[in-house]
């Protein structure tokens, strides 16, 4: 073979090689095994508060000077993964303090890198603050099922200090009040139980990381013994399963739940909340489940909950059976959004609206509570 | 002499195939879309429906259950009155459009386009790579959107919206609703060109496209809202119940539509549907109908 033409071999070979490459690079990668979601996904709302979503549910965590402050432990399947995201979180946001300007000259707040409090407060940094107090919006597996560990690991003061954190829910949110009513078997351990519980419509505990935090107690909605949680300075309200952003509302018809209670629970929602401009952000609100909410959320979900409600009176009215309430697809424009609960189906949230309409109880009562 | 061109020839080649990789793998020629624009409207965009009019949508049968139950009072409840429109829409609005952009002030890189109407929130568009938020993030009325040059036209991927009307008389998309858009630059002309993808209440992706005209002497006014109490009580959402809502009634007299077809869905996206139609009706309807308007 000439040179020249070796020369031309191999620069077609290197064209080839090079065309190659191009399109390798040009071709999508081969995508690696898809990793499993996350366990605990965390997301930063405003002021103190975040919102941590695990098993399903939504769990709030105000995290400051005073410690940890949550609402609701989520389902028992993912405690200890809940509880260590917390930790860690509170490390991160309490402990791991950097500093924050660089120090040229003499300034004040100025954190020497010679200094004893620098390598303090970077390499050595304090203990995380401790979970002081849990919150539970309502009495559900799903969302107190790390109250004991929770509780456990944490430290707070009643009187005097002690080694585990204070659990409050509205006194009828009781488990063992539950239990005898529904003579169940399985009992509610006792470290899961509230230590603290609150009668009436609200509820003030002390400022806590420097902002108000007042519970609600919105009756017969959920269930009896529902409460919302407004951290006041940060501008947030926690719904628990009044709002799910997931699925249809769970009526706990049994445990004094309405349809009529869960509009009045939206409606006060809304008149608490404020808009930050075009019925946009503001006040935000987070569901029991599913994606974080603002008042534009809260007002379809309400005008979801009024219009099935106004739908199954109507067919009521009409004489309609229970089944042929079921059958007549009353909520056929919602099922694809919130319908997707395998264990909570649009029958069973029709037939919660249904027999609420037609129960005379506790259901009934209308929320007094005044934002 | 043949031996060399041979040689020139694949020369060429790679030095073609290196530069054509290096330009791929930069960024390419950007298009500047900055500026104020007006839209040119046109019969296809006039964007003020009957109720009942969702013809061309291509609602699925729990699109159109919702929006038949829609009714337009509901616009007087606080929460609507001052709802802004969201990005499956208000490009086919009738107000100005401005684009500014935000520049990377190191790199000179333009980071994000900043699309605004008269009556819009802010609805940034991202072009330097973030990550998308977790599906638990807040939706918004402009969504989380993130671009991509294909070529000059710039590729636009919108999520996290929320839930928001297609036509301003029900039709809706959800809050798992999708757009891709396209902006394509010619000269002083924007097309806008937008395909909204919705699991629950479209059938079919929902394609549409509006145009701009650049114009020097256009603004963007502000607009402030305040919500009042108009009337409606708390408890009292309006709405229709299925098969009682009087004003589809005068949509199928308009157009000679079959009691039985519905007006919307996407039968009535494609010509076939014309044949459904009845023609003597249809005059009838349309002067009875604009008589009432």
């Amino acid at each position: 073979m000439k040179p020249s033409f070796r020369l031309a071999t191999v620069l077609l070979g290197a064209v080839s090689l090079s065309h190659l490459v191009a399109q390798t690079v040009a071709q999508p990668a081969v995508q690696p095994a898809k990793l499993a979601d996350p366990p605990v996904k965390i997301l930063p709302i405003k002021g103190n508060i975040w919102m941590l979503v695990a098993g399903g549910s939504n769990i709030v965590a105000s995290i400051g000077k005073d410690g940890i402050l949550v609402v609701n432990t989520g389902p028992v399947a993912v405690t200890d993964k809940l509880l260590a995201a917390v930790q860690e979180l509170s490390r991160r946001v309490t402990a791991a303090q950097m500093p924050q300007q660089v120090c040229v000259g003499v300034g004040p707040s100025c954190a020497w890198w010679s200094s004893s409090t620098f390598t303090a407060t970077t390499a050595a940094p304090p203990a995380a603050k401790p979970i002081v107090g849990i919150i539970n919006t309502s009495l559900d597996a799903d969302h107190v099922g790390g109250n004991a560990a929770f509780s456990r690991a944490g430290r707070s003061h009643v009187g005097i200090a002690v080694d585990s954190a204070w659990i409050i829910a509205h006194e009828n949110a009781n488990p063992v009040l539950r239990e005898e009513r529904q003579k169940s078997a399985v009992k509610t351990p006792s470290a899961a139980l509230p230590t603290e519980t609150y009668s009436g419509a609200k509820f003030k505990l002390n400022h806590f990381n420097g902002e108000a935090v007042v519970l609600w107690h919105m009756p017969a909605a959920h269930s009896d013994g529902d409460t919302i949680v407004q951290f006041v300075a940060s501008d947030v309200l926690v719904a628990g399963d009044i709002f799910d952003m997931a699925s249809y509302p769970v009526i706990d018809v049994a445990n004094g739940g309405s349809i009529q209670g869960m509009i009045d629970g939206m409606n006060w929602l809304l008149d608490t909340a404020v808009v930050e401009h075009m019925m946009e952000g503001g006040t935000m609100v987070v569901p029991g489940h599913g994606r974080l909410a603002d008042s534009a959320d809260l007002a379809y979900y309400r005008d979801m909950l009024t219009i099935v409600r106004d739908r199954v009176r109507g067919a009521v009215k009409k004489g309609m059976t229970l089944e042929q309430v079921k059958a007549a697809k009353l909520t056929i424009d919602y099922d694809g959004r919130f319908g997707r609960n395998p264990v909570y189906t649009p029958a069973l949230f029709i037939e919660g609206v249904y027999r609420s309409l037609n129960t005379n109880s506790v259901n009934s009562k209308k929320v007094d509570s005044k934002p | 002499m043949l031996k060399t061109h041979f040689v020139r020839l694949a020369a060429i080649l790679i030095v073609a195939s290196f530069c054509a990789r290096e330009a791929a793998a930069q960024a390419p020629v950007q298009t500047d879309f900055s500026g104020e624009w007006v839209v040119v409207r046109s019969q296809d965009n006039s964007e003020n429906p009957w109720v009942g009019d969702w013809f061309g949508l291509p609602l699925s049968a729990a699109g159109l259950a919702r929006a038949e139950a829609w009714d337009a009072a509901l616009l007087s409840l606080p929460e609507y009155q001052c709802q802004p429109h969201g990005w499956a829409y208000i490009y086919r609005g009738p107000t100005q459009l401005r684009i500014s952009k935000d520049v990377d002030p190191s790199s000179r890189e333009v980071v994000a386009y900043q699309p605004e109407w008269h009556q819009t929130a802010n609805m940034p568009v991202y072009l330097d790579g973030r990550p998308s938020p977790i599906e638990e993030a807040a939706h918004s009325w402009g969504g989380f959107s993130t671009a991509t040059w294909e070529g000059d036209i710039l590729r636009i991927e919108t999520s996290h919206l929320k839930e928001d009307y297609i036509r301003r008389n029900g039709a809706m998309a959800s809050d798992e609703a999708t757009v891709t858009s396209w902006w394509i630059r010619r000269g002083d002309i924007l097309t806008w060109i937008s395909i909204v993808h919705d699991p629950n209440y479209l059938s079919e992706p929902l394609v549409r496209s509006s145009e701009y005209r650049l114009n020097v002497n256009s603004l963007v006014p502000p607009h402030p809202c305040t919500s009042v109490y108009e009337g409606l009580e708390k408890d009292h959402v309006p709405h229709h119940l299925a098969g009682e809502n009087p004003f589809l009634k005068d949509i199928r007299a308009r157009y000679g539509v079959p009691a039985e077809q519905a007006t919307g869905g996407p039968e009535t996206m494609y010509p076939e549907f014309q044949k459904k139609l009845h023609e003597a009706e249809w005059s009838m309807g349309t002067k009875s109908a604009l008589r009432g308007r």
